[in-house]
């Protein structure tokens, strides 16, 4: 039989050949190495992914941009809130409207809630898979806290869908500003311990300095972005080099490594999560509480929308619980309010004929968000780096192509080289240090 | 070098390459002749141009409607803080241009992804083989013609050693 691959072809007779993966219980993640062995030296590699791709790009051809947000929760499944807001502040640029000042500062709060959590997750793996299972115990603790608060609000752990086109779904959860000080707090607590643990452990720096390294220019030349990059020393962040939401008028730094080895990313990390819980105490000061509801008694819906068959209905409407924190007083600061682009106010659609007519053009096939025909490409700073869209329209209500540009898949494309030479104890350390997502790798 | 000014110094040294400039949501897009594209890109990667990174590379499909195939290419220059898009198009009947790998390091798996899903054949890639479907999948699959949810056994049958 022909050998299918590479390696294969070029691998010497006496070598072994050895396959990790694609499911192997040191990597998170279904990836496949071939490695070509003389004993524990690894004299080439081979890495193949694909395993999880399931047609997110095709699927979205045919979702309307209302209906594809969902898919991009699960992208980047550790921290989905950040891919909804790519994919949104991309569909913004197009539509040429911008999130109110509120939906801003809660978009950045839960991006960084995101960061951490993702930053959190790849380190925790990493330490796991390397021998330090207390640090991932930690980490994983500090991770619950601040799904809390994104749990308060979205209603979801992980496949929020909550920041939407043109603004975010609903209101913080009453009860965020609590939540959010318990889960800054155990954060910066976990991050004391881990450092503790792991920064002069001569175990964890025994399998991470040296290993892996990477040079400026190879990491360049690899399309790496993000906490990976920045371990080389080179300060790119799509938060600073291109602001967006206000992250200019935020105070925070961009730390960097010096040698592009997996312990400069593990202290990258380490360091930006610091920065990270920083941004999140600013936000929280500068985010006003949420203004009062209408008191008195609220009405069901279903009287609401018989009452107004004769006359305009006044009385505050109990809405759906789901619907908490969408109340039309609130609406109006959460998102934009131009027609097509984000869900009208519920009480419109129950009590008004031109509320009803604008929930049904914004939801029925063929109707609702279309922006003008051409091609636009958008990034935000992801948990692993520049997270871009790339979206061609031609006018109708499905994007006639869209295209993810995941930063995984450009950092996990060096791994071949980056493994080669080493030991096969090194294929792990290094493999976790690259944080891959198979969700966003394989679309 | 202000944007205006760079789109000029571009064409300037790139002459009749650059078939024509367009903008799109504010971004500056390039159009580029294919059989140029690799001399394009040698001479962006360099100083004064300096688009050290291979932001993307992506492929969009107009067979249909008008015959051609479109190459999207993202570069990015860090020591300017700049982004480029440029674009080839291709025939519909015979998509193929030359790699550019070599160029960058990251080329080699976004070329065999546009490979993979569109069926793109890029002329001295050293290595162009499907990386998100397996071997032995039939077709490309964000091609227009290909039929969404389209079954396809996941696995190829077996050779017989």
């Amino acid at each position: 039989m022909e050998p299918r691959t590479r390696l294969e072809r070029q691998a010497r007779p006496e070598s072994m050949l050895l396959n990790m993966g694609p499911s192997h219980p040191a990597m998170h993640g279904t990836i496949r190495i071939m490695l070509e062995l003389d004993a524990e030296k690894i004299l080439n590699a081979e890495v193949e992914v694909g395993y999880l791709h399931r047609g997110f790009e095709k699927t979205c051809e045919n979702r309307s941009y209302f209906n594809l947000l969902i898919y991009t929760d699960r992208l980047n499944y550790v921290s989905p809130l950040i891919n909804n807001l790519g994919y949104c502040m991309t569909m913004e640029k197009m539509l040429g409207v911008a999130a109110p000042e509120r939906a801003q500062l809660i978009r950045v709060l839960m991006s960084e809630l995101s960061r951490v959590s993702d930053h959190l997750t790849c380190l925790a793996a990493m330490a796991m898979e390397s021998g330090a299972f207390t640090a991932f115990l930690y980490m994983m603790k500090a991770r619950e806290y601040l799904w809390d608060v994104v749990e308060f609000t979205t209603g979801a752990r992980m496949t929020t869908s909550y920041i939407r086109i043109g603004g975010v779904r609903s209101d913080l959860h009453p009860g965020w500003r609590g939540a959010l000080s318990k889960a800054v707090g155990e954060t910066r607590k976990v991050l004391k311990d881990v450092s503790g643990l792991l920064d002069k452990n001569a175990i964890f720096l025994g399998r991470t300095r040296g290993v892996g390294t990477i040079s400026k220019e190879d990491a360049l030349s690899y399309g790496w972005t993000g906490p990976c990059l920045r371990s080389t020393g080179i300060a790119y962040d799509v938060r600073k080099a291109h602001p967006y939401l206000v992250y200019d008028r935020l105070a925070f730094d961009v730390p960097v490594g010096e040698f592009g080895d997996n312990y400069d990313r593990y202290r990258v990390r380490m360091r930006e999560m610091e920065q990270s819980l920083r941004i999140l105490e600013q936000v929280a000061a500068l985010l006003p509480e949420a203004p009062p509801l209408a008191a008195g008694p609220a009405i069901e819906p279903e009287e609401a929308i018989r009452r107004s068959r004769a006359e305009r209905a006044r009385e505050p409407i109990r809405l759906s619980p789901n619907l908490e924190g969408s109340e039309k007083e609130r609406l109006a600061g959460l998102s934009c309010q131009f027609p097509p682009v984000a869900v009208p106010a519920k009480e419109d659609a129950y009590t008004t004929m031109e509320g009803l007519i604008g929930h049904f053009l914004f939801f029925m096939a063929g109707k609702g968000i279309r922006p003008p025909k051409g091609d636009v490409y958008f990034s935000v700073e992801g948990g692993n780096g520049e997270l871009g869209f790339y979206i061609v329209s031609d006018g109708s209500d499905k994007p006639y192509r869209l295209h993810l540009r995941a930063p995984c898949l450009h950092i996990v494309s060096a791994l071949e080289q980056l493994i080669k030479g080493r030991l096969i104890a090194d294929v792990i350390p290094t493999f976790g240090s690259m944080n891959m997502i198979g969700g966003e790798l394989d679309r | 070098m202000g944007p205006e000014g760079l789109i000029d110094a571009i064409r300037a040294r790139l002459g009749e390459a650059v078939e024509g400039v367009t903008d799109s949501f504010g971004d500056p897009v390039l159009l580029i002749r294919p059989q140029d594209l690799r001399a394009v890109m040698s001479a962006l990667r360099e100083a004064p141009f300096d688009y050290a990174v291979l932001l993307d590379l992506t492929c969009v499909d107009f067979a249909a409607a008008e015959g051609r195939f479109e190459l999207v290419y993202h570069l990015y220059s860090l020591s300017r803080n700049v982004r480029l898009r440029l674009k080839t198009s291709l025939p519909a009947d015979r998509p193929s241009v030359e790699t550019v790998v070599g160029l960058w390091k990251n080329a080699e798996w976004l070329e065999r992804e546009a490979f993979d899903m569109f069926g793109v054949r890029f002329e001295g890639h050293p290595y162009l083989r499907r990386i998100l479907t397996y071997e032995g999948f039939e077709g490309h699959p964000l091609r227009k013609s290909y039929p969404w949810r389209l079954e396809q056994p996941r696995f190829p049958p077996k050779d017989e050693a």
